[in-house]
Parts: structure tokens; sequence; C-alpha cells
């Protein structure tokens, strides 16, 4: 460490309205604004580290009106707090929305699992992120609240840049809401994520990988794709989702898909991987998501 | 006194009893160096040099903490000698004048506020002024940048059995190839750590977590100069160790001890994961090219091995692994034409040091690389062309070392193969891998196979050099204390001596203590390396029991066969004549064993364990990922004097093989680790590493038809799985994908890669 844990301030908050106003507060000179610390999985490895700022943090985690999940007839609300092993333990979740359970079980160790929350997973704003490409592939909306009173943003425009995000010092992401797909619906639905880290478990993604389609025989009549660790940012693909829904599925179109990709994704060389690996693998799933698409359509 | 041939029916060899420090460890109670409450004490930080050559010229304390408050050493508060004693003294204990690798301790800091201490230590800049680097080995060979010495070269030598160059002039089929290992980090679970008293007036003590407490024992005299009996080291209990506590702790223990000196306080110097991984020593990169001549059949008829490591800065163990590993390059094979050329070169990285296998599994991987070339090559199968090259006994190795035991490699290939399914599943892979590259489908399977040795012990006349001794007493209770060096790093030392004890003086378990070592405790029986604890030590114990058994019995109070109440009763009664009742055992040569250490002649290893290791893939073309499935693993390790720990370090050794082979990667730029970092530097989860079936070939021990070196025939046993286990992977790799794996760790990058050369 190369500060004093004795420097930071922390304050548990007792009530939202009470972790609002100490987020609306004016930026201290020395300790900068309050910051949200929620399971703080990913605020420990800094601070031991020695790399987290010192500053004022509030502990929302005493916060229960942020956790849980609510089911209505139309979406599922995710609470910002729930822990990746909520998420895993839910049966609806499971059924409908099963790429978050498989995002949740990927990320970390059991104990990160616990004490990991959705809200933090997106906040921290990592391009390797394990459950973003799930939401990005969900098409899912934020719910974000400030003294101002709430604000609802689109998560595929959440992110725009590298650790930047469409979130103001005084808000904090309240929840997530995915809608649900009416089981009146044409065509079938596929579901793939594929995170590609190397080990079998407490990995960094190289490349992760998540899709949602519905088919109907050859043709796809919707799909989402959520792309980590190929960009600067947790990366939603739609130029390529155009290309996949243009025309029916079939090798000439799997082939211009893949261009456009390649074209979309901008991989880097780092300590984990390497640029060339990262953009062949994507391919390679991308391939392989629309083979169980295919796989589906031949059966219908 | 003659040793009985035959195990007694009560003896625990070859039987699994608790591990004898087990409950302590599980429960939480064992006392690891971090954890020693030390009244009074104040924290150090090591100051390190970034720049990996260069000649400092200055440093400056920036403010920012109360720096009149802190206690601070460099070169210049050094009482002694400025270096590291061991093999050279070319190493300096803290950065004098010049820099030689990124990772050189410069300024020590210490202070009661562990928090502050890191804080300072950021507050420290050092002024170097660059000097050309080298980090590449061969660059390092070529010379043009000279880092170390006249030549750069650490170490080299030749061994030379018959006539090279004609053999391979007239062998009908060549086969050259190259071959690459990286490094790797030892990544025992406790990271490094020492706590010291220091002054004048007391001399040194220091704790910590060590594996040879005399290595320790040795630096720390010469650095203050001070007689051997003002200086005392003693282990803590060691979360592990697999040869990265070997020298390093000395180092450490050095900068405690100087930095207690200075202050007149106790100091705790604890590295924690990223700086332990920065550096700490690692596994030594190698690079090894191969010549090899042969007839139609695949008979080696002539074997030119070329093999270089990077040993970093400074010379440290460079020159014993480049022996190792220069002695197992031409594997458990007969040829009568080899040239072994071994060259370690220093580079500017932080220096390469003790790894499990120590060499070997550099040497190992490229000969067994080398075979699968040369069976493909031919069009015969890997594991054929092995037994149409294997050692008998009574034929010679590449040192001219006759092999006396009764050893039958093409019987342990057999076990290995039907043990593994090996034959049927080569040729059911091969069809089902091209029926899915006919479909387009990503998924093959592959499997491979190794075959090779390790010499147990110190390499030579290492062994005769060590002279190590090992004591025994009995207290007037009949409580017999085992006085050892040998250190307990959590591969069960404490136990199998137990053991060892107990068969030579037949009493019970709760009977035999063992004494932490402890310099001032227990005499020198030389490091905790080599595969020698057993083998070496461990008879040193056995023999040492008997001795004590001897002197009661002689005495007349204790008969042929005897109750542990009875032992107990002549132990009293020894006493009561005047005791001390203290016995010793030293290390003798077994007669027949010579070596040259000039030439590279002779037995260069009392004995040898043989093994053959079999590994089972899937590999996945959509991500180029490997996956080890299953792993087979049979050898003849001698006696195996506690089935459970053996087959314990069996399955640890694979685990670090499979590491090695496709997943530790060391990132380096400028000479620096970048991924010093679990979450980077991917080592192998239980989720990983595959099913391990372990076998353990003892009959020809059981027999009495081998030299019985150890304990009840017992051999070296610790490092053996780390030299097959790697180039076994690799070789279903190759099985699997067609791709030429002559270099690890291969990655997923590394596969792609490869691939792309596969039609």
């Amino acid at each position: 460490m190369s500060h004093k844990l004795s420097e930071f301030v922390a304050r548990s908050a007792t009530s939202l309205p009470e972790a609002l106003s100490l987020l609306a507060e004016p930026a201290d000179a020395d300790r900068g604004p309050w910051r949200p610390l929620a399971g703080g999985t990913d605020l420990m490895v800094t601070l031991a580290a020695g790399t987290l700022p010192v500053g004022r943090y509030v502990d929302i985690w005493p916060l229960d009106e942020l956790r849980g999940i609510t089911v209505t007839d139309e979406s599922v609300e995710i609470g910002a707090l729930t822990t990746y092993t909520d998420i895993r333990l839910h049966p609806l979740l499971a059924k409908e929305f099963p790429l978050l359970g498989l995002a949740a079980k990927e990320t970390g160790a059991i104990a990160i699992q616990n004490r990991g929350t959705l809200g933090g997973n997106i906040a921290n704003a990592s391009p390797a992120a394990d459950t973003p490409p799930a939401l990005l592939a969900y098409d899912a909306e934020l719910e974000l609240l400030s003294r101002s009173g709430p604000r609802t943003v689109p998560y595929s425009r959440f992110h725009s840049g590298y650790k930047q995000m469409d979130r103001r010092p005084d808000e904090l992401i309240t929840k997530v809401r995915l809608k649900r797909t009416p089981s009146d619906a044409p065509g079938h639905t596929v579901h793939y994520y594929r995170k590609v880290g190397t080990r079998a478990a407490q990995a960094i993604s190289k490349v992760c990988f998540a899709a949602f389609a519905r088919v109907e025989g050859h043709r796809l009549l919707n799909v989402r794709l959520g792309l980590g660790s190929v960009a600067p940012i947790p990366l939603r693909c739609t130029r390529t989702e155009s290309v996949l829904l243009s025309a029916p599925l079939d090798e000439p179109l799997i082939r211009r898909a893949e261009a456009t990709l390649a074209y979309e994704i901008s991989p880097i060389d780092d300590v984990r991987s390497t640029s060339p690996y990262r953009r062949r693998v994507t391919l390679n799933l991308l391939r392989e998501m629309l083979s169980r698409c295919q796989v589906r359509s031949d059966s219908t | 006194m003659k040793e009985p041939d035959v195990l007694q029916q009560e003896s625990p060899i070859g039987k699994s009893p608790p591990r004898k420090e087990g409950v302590a460890k599980v429960t939480g109670k064992a006392v690891y160096v971090d954890d020693l409450p030390v009244a009074g004490a104040i924290y150090g930080a090591t100051v390190r040099s970034k720049v990996a050559r260069g000649h400092l010229r200055g440093i400056t304390y920036h403010p920012g903490v109360p720096w009149e408050d802190f206690h601070i050493v460099t070169a210049a508060d050094i009482p002694g000698e400025n270096t590291i004693a061991l093999i050279e003294k070319d190493q300096q204990c803290l950065v004098d004048t010049t820099v030689n690798h990124p990772e050189e301790a410069v300024v020590l800091i210490a202070h009661p506020d562990r928090e502050l201490v890191e804080r300072a230590r950021r507050l420290v800049e050092l002024h170097i002024e660059p000097l050309p680097m080298v980090f590449d080995l061969d660059e390092s060979l070529e010379g043009e940048v000279r880092v170390w010495g006249e030549d750069n070269l650490l170490k080299q030598f030749s061994i030379d059995k018959g006539d090279i160059a004609s053999a391979l002039a007239s062998a009908p089929i060549i086969v050259e190839g190259e071959y690459a290992t990286g490094a790797q980090e030892q990544l025992y679970i406790e990271p490094q750590g020492m706590v010291a008293l220091a002054s004048p007036k007391h001399g040194i003590t220091v704790w910590g977590s060590l594996q040879c407490p005399y290595y320790v024992h040795k630096a720390l005299a010469t650095l203050f100069g001070l007689p051997k009996e003002r200086v005392r080291i003693i282990q803590c209990e060691t979360g592990g160790g697999f040869g990265g506590k070997e020298e390093y702790p000395s180092m450490i223990a050095a900068h405690a001890a100087l930095l207690a000196w200075k202050a007149r306080r106790p100091v705790k110097l604890i590295y924690d994961r990223h700086e332990d991984m920065l550096a700490t020593t690692k596994r030594h990169p190698s690079r090894t090219r191969i010549r090899s001549g042969h007839d139609e059949h695949g008979k080696l008829l002539a074997l030119d091995v070329d093999f270089r490591l990077d040993g970093g800065a400074y010379m440290t163990l460079s020159p014993v692994v480049l022996s190792r590993g220069g002695l197992h390059a031409s594997g458990p094979y007969s040829c009568d034409h080899i040239r072994i050329r071994a060259r370690a070169a220093a580079t500017n990285h932080p220096p390469h040091g003790a790894f499990r296998g120590f060499g070997a599994p550099q040497s190992v991987f490229a000969i067994e690389r080398h075979l699968d070339k040369v069976a493909a090559q031919l069009g015969i199968d890997g594991a054929e062309l092995r037994r149409r090259n294997f050692l008998l006994q009574g034929q010679t190795m590449a040192t001219g070392q006759v092999v006396r035991d009764n050893i039958d490699l093409p019987q342990l290939l057999d076990r290995a193969v039907a043990m593994s399914g090996y034959a049927h599943k080569r040729a059911e892979f091969s069809r089902l891998n091209a029926e899915a590259a006919s479909r387009g489908e990503p998924i093959r399977r592959g499997i491979g196979l190794a075959s090779f040795m390790h010499g147990a012990g110190f390499t030579g006349s290492g062994e005769r050099y060590l002279a190590s001794v090992v004591a025994v007493d009995a207290t007037p209770t009949g409580i017999v204390r085992i006085r050892a060096s040998s250190t307990e790093i959590g591969q069960g030392k404490d136990t199998v001596f137990t053991q060892i004890a107990q068969d030579a003086l037949g009493l019970p378990s709760s009977m035999i203590e063992i004494i932490r070592p402890d310099t001032a405790e227990v005499p020198d029986s030389g490091p905790t390396v080599a595969s020698r604890t057993v083998m070496i030590v461990g008879k040193l114990v056995h023999n040492a029991c008997l001795e004590l058994r001897r002197k009661l019995s002689e005495g007349g109070l204790l008969g042929e066969s005897y109750t542990a109440e009875e032992f107990a009763a002549a132990c009293g009664i020894f006493h009561q004549l005047g005791g001390p009742l203290r016995v010793e055992s030293q290390y003798q040569q077994p007669a027949g064993i010579d070596w040259d250490d000039k030439k590279y002649r002779g037995d260069a290893y009392a004995t040898y364990a043989w093994a053959v290791y079999i590994a089972e893939v899937t590999v996945d073309l959509t991500t180029y990922e490997t996956r080890v499935d299953r792993f087979y693993a049979l050898q003849d390790a001698g006696r195996i004097i506690h089935p459970v720990l053996a087959a314990g370090q069996i399955e640890g050794g694979v685990a670090q093989g499979v590491g090695m082979a496709l997943y530790e990667k060391v990132v380096w730029k400028d000479g620096r680790m970048q991924n010093a970092q679990m979450t980077n530097y991917i080592m192998p989860t239980s989720l990983d590493v595959p099913d391990i079936f372990v076998e353990f070939d003892d009959r020809a021990t059981r027999l009495g038809t081998n030299q019985p070196h150890g304990p009840r025939g017992a051999k070296g046993i610790g490092e053996l799985p780390l030299d097959g286990s790697a180039p076994a992977v690799a070789s279903a790799v190759h099985h699997a994908t067609g791709a030429p794996i002559y270099a690890v760790p291969m990655t997923p990058e590394d596969l792609m890669l490869a691939m792309e050369t596969v039609r």
C-alpha cells in the first residue's frame, strides 16, 4: 500500500437519501468527491496494489432497497447490489436470461461471487468484465438515481470510452432492467456465452462473447452481440447484427458478418493476450455462435 | 550393524501415517514467519533498481514522510563483504556502484509503521545512468555486450562419448531441431520473508521461510564478517519452496539483518506476492539445439546437443543447474557417440535459480520433443522409437557411467502403455481427428508420452564435498530426537523421517521427535534440494538410529528385541550412568562411485529414478485452448516410504509440469516481469489439472536387485515429475493438431501461430 488506510474516509450509509446527499456534496479539495463502495471486490484490489486514490467512500452495502430481483410480466429488475451468487441462484434468470448466470459463474472465486455486485461490475467499467457482454446481449436498461430523481439509460450507450461512462458523480446505479420475451414471440431463442480466459476458473477474459438471437427457419429475426476484452469498452456490435439480419443465414452471410465484426472490434496486445489472437478467436466464436443458430434452424 | 534385508511386519515403511505437522497446519496453529509476534519490531522494505544495467549516480529521498524517523541502509553500511556468498561471490547484497538487473536492492528502509514504510519506498528516487543491456541468451553468448566477466559465460562444459563427428558423418539419417523452455515461477503458497535480530554484541539471529538454513548461515557470516557461532538461522513453518527458497532467502535474511544491525531493533522483512514474483528467482529459460544420427529403424547412432541457459545477472546456482541439465540431456537412451555442449550465459534479467528439476526439465523437454520429431520423420511410433533406444543394465550413459541397477525400461514402457491405453487411443484419436477436420469441426484429441530419468542427490562429487551429518539423541524418557537441517516445506519430511527412525528403532511415532532446523540445534545435513532428503539424509537418519540402538545394546541395556517401555528404561539408565546419549552419522560415498569434475566423466549420480509419463489432451481450435484430460505417471523411484505423500509429490509435480507446458508464461519487458500477479501469470487451477493416475514400480527394489542407496532402497522422487510432464503434454498436442510444438509454455496464442504451419 502506498497510502495509509487511515487517510481514507469511509462512511456506511444508513439510508438511500443519505447516500445520495453525500454523493451530491461538492468535491473536497484534498480528498475529492464521495465515491460509492459496494461489494468492494474491485476497490480492494486497487487498494492493495496502492493505486486506489485516497478519498471519501460511501459504503452503500447496507442499502437493502438496492438489492434483489423483481419479476413483472414485462420485465425483470435486478437491484444494483444483487450479487453474482444471487444471480446464479435465481430460477427465472436461469430460464429466461441464462447468460447472466453463466457470466456470474465465470466471475472470480466463490467468495468474490458472494460479495461482488452487478452494479459494481457495471460501474467499474472494465472492458474485461464478465457480466456486461450478457447485459448488452439482453439490451439491458440502467436506472440511475440522484437527488434530482431517477434517469434511465440504455446500457448499450452507457460506456463511452475506456473507464468513461454516462454517470454523474452524484448518481448511483440503482437497478438493471431486462425486457422479457413474450412466450408467443415468433421463432425460438438462442443464448450464447463463452468466456476465453485460458484457464477454467479465476480467469480474466481475453475475449468474452455473449449473444442473444431469435431464429426462425434460416433467418435471424433478432440478434444482439455483446463482446468483452476486444475494445476499450464492453462492446455492442450493431453493424454485425445488421448484416446478420439482412439475409438468410448461409456461408456468404457469415463471411460478411465476420468481415464486419473484424472491423467493429479493436483488440489490443497486452499482458494477457495479443491482438491477432483476440481477433481470430472473436471471429471463431461468431462462427460457433451462428452454428448453434443453424443447428436449431435445421432441426425445426 | 548389518541391516536386515526384509522389512519387519510392524515397520511403518510403505504405510501412510498422517502428516506429523498436518494438524497444526490445517487448524491454523502453525507459525509462519509473518505470524511471529516480535516485540518492538520495525518493518523493512527494499528499494530496487528498476533499471536493468547502469551506474548508480545518486539517491534522492523526496519529502512526504518523516525521514528522520526511518532507518536507512545502503552498501556503505555493510560490516563485512558486500556479497551473497554462494558458489562465487559475484552477487552484491546491495548495489554499490553498478546495477546489473532491474530488481537489485539499492536502499533498505525500516520504520515501525508498516504502511508508512511502503509510502517511503516510493519516495526514494535512484539516479541510474543506463549501460548497454542484454536480455537474449544467444545475444549474450555472441558477447558483443559484455555484462559478466570476460565473455558472459557463467559456466560451460562438454560431455564427450565416442566420436561424434564421424558418427554424424556416417549416419544414414540426420534429424535436427531447436527447442526452448521459458522462465517459470515456483509459486509456493507463502511468499518469502525474514525476521532478524542483530547487534555486534549478540550476533545475528534470523527466523524465516527457507529451504537451506546453512546456505543462509554461510551468506550472513560472510556479509557481517562474523565467526560462525555468532550467526544463528531458524526455519519457521514454511509454505512451500520448490527451489524458490533455496538461494534467495539468503538475500532477504541479509537485508533484514543489515537493517536490524543498524537500527538495533528486530526487523520484519516480508515480501508480498508481487514483490516475490518480481524479485525472487525463476526457472532458467533454455534453448537446446539437437542433431542426431539414426539408422532407418530409428536407432540412435549419434547425438549432438547444444544446451544453453539464461542465468540472469549473477552466477548464483547456474553452474550446477547447467550440470544437471547437461547430464540429463541424452535421456534414458543408449548411444555410443554423444556430445553435449552446455553453456550458461549471463543476461540482465534477475538471476534465475533453483526450481524443482533444476535444469533437467529443460533438457528432457528438448530430447523428448526431438525424439518425437525423429519418430514423425521416420514414420515410427514414438513409443516404439524409444523402446528401440532404451538404456539397458550394463550399458553406459553419456558420461561413461555404467547402469548398474536392474532397470527394465521396455517393461516400464509396456506397463505405461497398457495402463493408459496408449496404442488404441493413438489410433482412435487420429481417426477421429481426421473426421473432425473433414467436417470442419474444431475438437481434436491427442495422446503423447515422454520417458526420462532423474538423478537423485547432488550432482557428481557434490555429496562427497557436502559430507552431510545427522545427529540423533535420546532423552532419559526415551524420546528420540532427530537433528537434521533438512526442512519441512510441505513435502512431508517430518513424517517420512519419523517413519525411517521408527523402522530402525522399532518405536512408536510418538517417541520420535523431529527437531526444527535451527543452526544452533542441528548439524549441517546439507540443503533440502536435489531429491536428496529421503535418499541421502534419510539414510543418515536410518544409520544414526541404528547406531543409537547399537550404543544401547552394546552396553547391555537393550536386547535384540524390546518394547517401547524397555527402550525408555534403557535410555533412562544410560543417562544415569552419565550419558549423553547422542550419536552422529556422516555421509560416506558408496564404494564404486567415481566422478571426474573436470572431464564430466564417471558416475554423475549414485542412482536414478526412471519414468514413463503419458498425457491425453483435448484441443479446441475455436479458441486454441488445450485441456489435459488424463495423465498417467509410472515410475521406478525405488522403495516408496510413504505412498500417499509420494503420490502427492507426483501429482503436484505433474500439475506444475502442466503449468510449465500450457499456462505459465513470464512476460518480460526490459528485464522486468510484467505480469507479476496471479491474475495475469496463469497457473492452472484445480479445474485445469487432469485426472492423474500415479503408479510406482518397485519390483527391482523388492527383489533386491538394485543398489540400495537410500533407506530401504528408497531413491529421490521430488523433482522427477517435473522432467517428463511438459514434453508429454506437448507430444499430445502435437498428435492432436499436427502443430510443431517445440517450445513451452505453449499458450493458445502460440498454438494459433503454430497452426498456420499445419495444412
